[in-house]
């Protein structure tokens, strides 16, 4: 007993959280990445992630292709579907107030989720875990599934894996350059809208990996960006979108403080992260790891 | 919107002599076809149009007037038509002090959510703003008083002023129709004030502003207030019109839609918001009879509008010869 609260139900609440912060940590990156080379905020972030869950499950049911392919066929293929959004309509509004890119992907997220419930219906359709991931280990003090487990280990992973390739690789160092003067590194001879193109695709393809790893914890519904994606916007102006590591690191927190929140005052635990993003606001209107004021 | 977003109009073009007479016109031909409209249209509709226009012509003197994109004026709404419907119904008020108590409590959630939200410029208020209505969303579903999912159902209308009964559908109408252009006068006298004049110029240079010695913050908190307020007026009428408040009114999707009735009718002009929400309210109506889902029409015309005119209709029309020679011009 911890606080008069059974260690069981606390881990389980804890890993539950540490889930959660693993989806806000790889969305909000996505977020963050984008952000900081178009200065668009990707409302369509959400339904990108959809678009991950939905294509893992039809090349299940349609082609018969595993969740392994899936994780690597359906990145690809949002990161395609981004990349043709960018090219032909969200690179004419770079030279706008930055709300119109706000707005226009706003419009593309109902338009993708409302196609989706269109043709596949609001409800939530299952999606097996692949057998290899399936069954609990016993760590002695709570059973631990193996897939959640897998679903922290594989986001830690990638968000390393692109913490790296922008802060130490020399394409990291050209997207850098491109946030901080695209004039001067274009005139370098660097094609800085292939940039663009490329960051888009790279964030829209993250979202689609966030959405395959969800498919089979959470059900595959056009639906289940929506809301997740306005509580990923909090977690970004708690973080600041000024860092890299800084939306990383706030995904996870506020996932496990939302999970802590579950256990100790279950009626807060939906709007726990919403109050933090005032009180930061309040306190630190830059935001935690904000450089901007 | 800041004002760097459009070209400037390529030649100018000189005011027609008599565009005040002809402007004042068209106001009336407006009014008339108002009083004659629920001769010909379901009354039900009208009023619902006319309470989305106060809506959305509220919304704008946020965005157009101040640029402030605020993506929570679902909470205003929503929660104005909660405050109306909960005092009518289960505190006997009448409607008069019911819609007041609307109003003034979406001023009191403005001003806390303003407060918070002017921390932050540009793409983080509209985040900020967005996360803190959802929050209040989620305050909604679980109070006790909104009956989460059931929403207050059944309102009464009462008699205004105790005398005139709304409950017939003509006298609520009228009444409506008097709500609205009494609503409108505000929003026209309010943008033309010396108030409204420096939210424009904090729009147009928000340091040159602070440097003439103006309180930017608290300009801004004033305006959202303000704006919140009238939206508060166009909610808590829309719960005795349709005598019920649900969940609905206060969802992002709503926030969203006034957004697009703004965008389309044109962002920083006065007929603009009440010209869009007439067009969404209608293709709403038309689409729920048919097949084609509103969400997915609904966002072919946010990236339509965004992509291709911005100005929006009414805009358009201004930004004409036609619409120059008239003298008429969008503030954004």
């Amino acid at each position: 007993m911890i606080f008069g609260v059974p260690v069981q139900a606390l881990m389980g609440q804890l890993l539950v959280g540490l889930i959660n912060g693993s989806f806000y940590a790889l969305l909000s990156l996505g977020l963050a990445v984008i952000f900081g080379l178009l200065r668009v905020i990707n409302f369509a972030h959400g339904a990108q992630y959809m678009l991950g869950a939905f294509v893992a499950l039809l090349l299940l049911t349609v082609g018969g292709v595993n969740y392994w392919f899936a994780l690597i066929l359906a990145p690809l293929f949002v990161g395609l579907f981004g990349a043709i959004v960018e090219r032909t309509m969200l690179s004419r509004l770079y030279k706008l107030d930055h709300l119109y890119g706000l707005l226009f992907t706003f419009g593309l997220a109902l338009a993708i989720e409302g196609t989706f419930r269109y043709f596949f219906g609001a409800s939530g359709k299952p999606y097996a875990a692949p057998a290899q991931l399936t069954g609990a280990v016993n760590l002695g003090f709570m059973f631990l599934p193996i897939y959640r487990g897998w679903v922290v280990i594989a986001s830690l992973i990638v968000c390393f894996a692109v913490w790296f390739m922008i802060e130490k690789t020399r394409l990291g160092a050209y997207l850098r350059a491109a946030t901080e003067n695209p004039v001067l590194v274009q005139s370098f001879g660097i094609n800085v809208p292939l940039l663009l193109t490329l960051t888009y695709a790279l964030g829209a393809g993250l979202a689609a990996f966030a959405g395959v790893l969800a498919a089979p914890v959470y059900q595959v519904s056009p639906l289940m960006g929506t809301n997740l994606i306005i509580i990923v916007f909090a977690v970004v102006v708690v973080g600041g979108m000024g860092s890299i590591l800084g939306a990383i690191v706030t995904g996870y927190m506020l996932g496990v403080v939302e999970g802590l929140t579950k256990v100790f005052y279950p009626e807060a635990s939906n709007i726990v992260i919403f109050v933090i993003m005032a009180i930061v606001l309040i306190l630190r209107p830059a935001g935690l790891f904000g450089k901007d004021a | 919107m800041a004002g760097k977003s459009e070209p400037a109009a390529t030649e100018t073009v000189a005011i027609h002599a008599k565009a005040g007479q002809i402007k004042i016109a068209f106001l009336a031909i407006a009014l008339v076809a108002l009083i004659l409209a629920p001769q010909f249209l379901y009354p039900i509709f009208l009023m619902k149009l006319l309470c989305f226009a106060l809506f959305a012509a509220a919304f704008n003197l946020l965005l157009g007037y101040t640029g402030l994109l605020s993506f929570g004026h679902a909470t205003f709404f929503g929660g104005a038509a909660y405050f109306t419907a909960h005092a009518v119904k289960v505190w006997g008020w009448s409607p008069e002090a019911g819609i007041l108590l609307g109003v003034l409590g979406a001023a009191a959630l403005g001003l806390v959510m303003g407060a918070i939200a002017i921390r932050r410029q540009g793409i983080y208020f509209a985040m900020i703003t967005l996360a803190l209505s959802q929050m209040f969303y989620f305050f909604c579903l679980q109070a006790r008083f909104t009956h989460g999912e059931d929403g207050i159902q059944s309102v009464p209308r009462g008699r205004l002023f105790g005398i005139i009964n709304l409950g017939d559908t003509m006298t609520m109408y009228f009444f409506v129709l008097t709500v609205f252009v009494i609503g409108l006068l505000i929003i026209w006298r309010f943008v033309n004030s010396p108030f409204g004049m420096i939210l424009k110029s904090i729009r147009e240079n928000e340091q040159r502003a602070i440097s003439l010695g103006y309180s930017v913050s608290r300009y801004k908190l004033g305006a959202f207030v303000m704006s919140a307020a009238l939206t508060g007026l166009a909610g808590g009428v829309k719960a005795l019109v349709f005598q019920f408040a649900t969940l609905t009114d206060v969802t992002w999707q709503m926030s969203g839609e006034v957004i697009l009735m703004t965008l389309l009718g044109g962002i920083g002009t006065l007929a603009g918001p009440v010209f869009g929400a007439g067009l969404v309210v209608t293709l709403q109506n038309f689409l729920a009879t048919s097949d084609v889902p509103v969400t997915i029409i609904t966002g072919l015309v946010f990236m339509v509008c965004v992509l291709l005119f911005r100005r929006g209709l009414v805009g358009e029309f201004f930004a004409t010869k036609l619409g120059r020679k008239l003298g008429f011009r969008s503030e954004s």
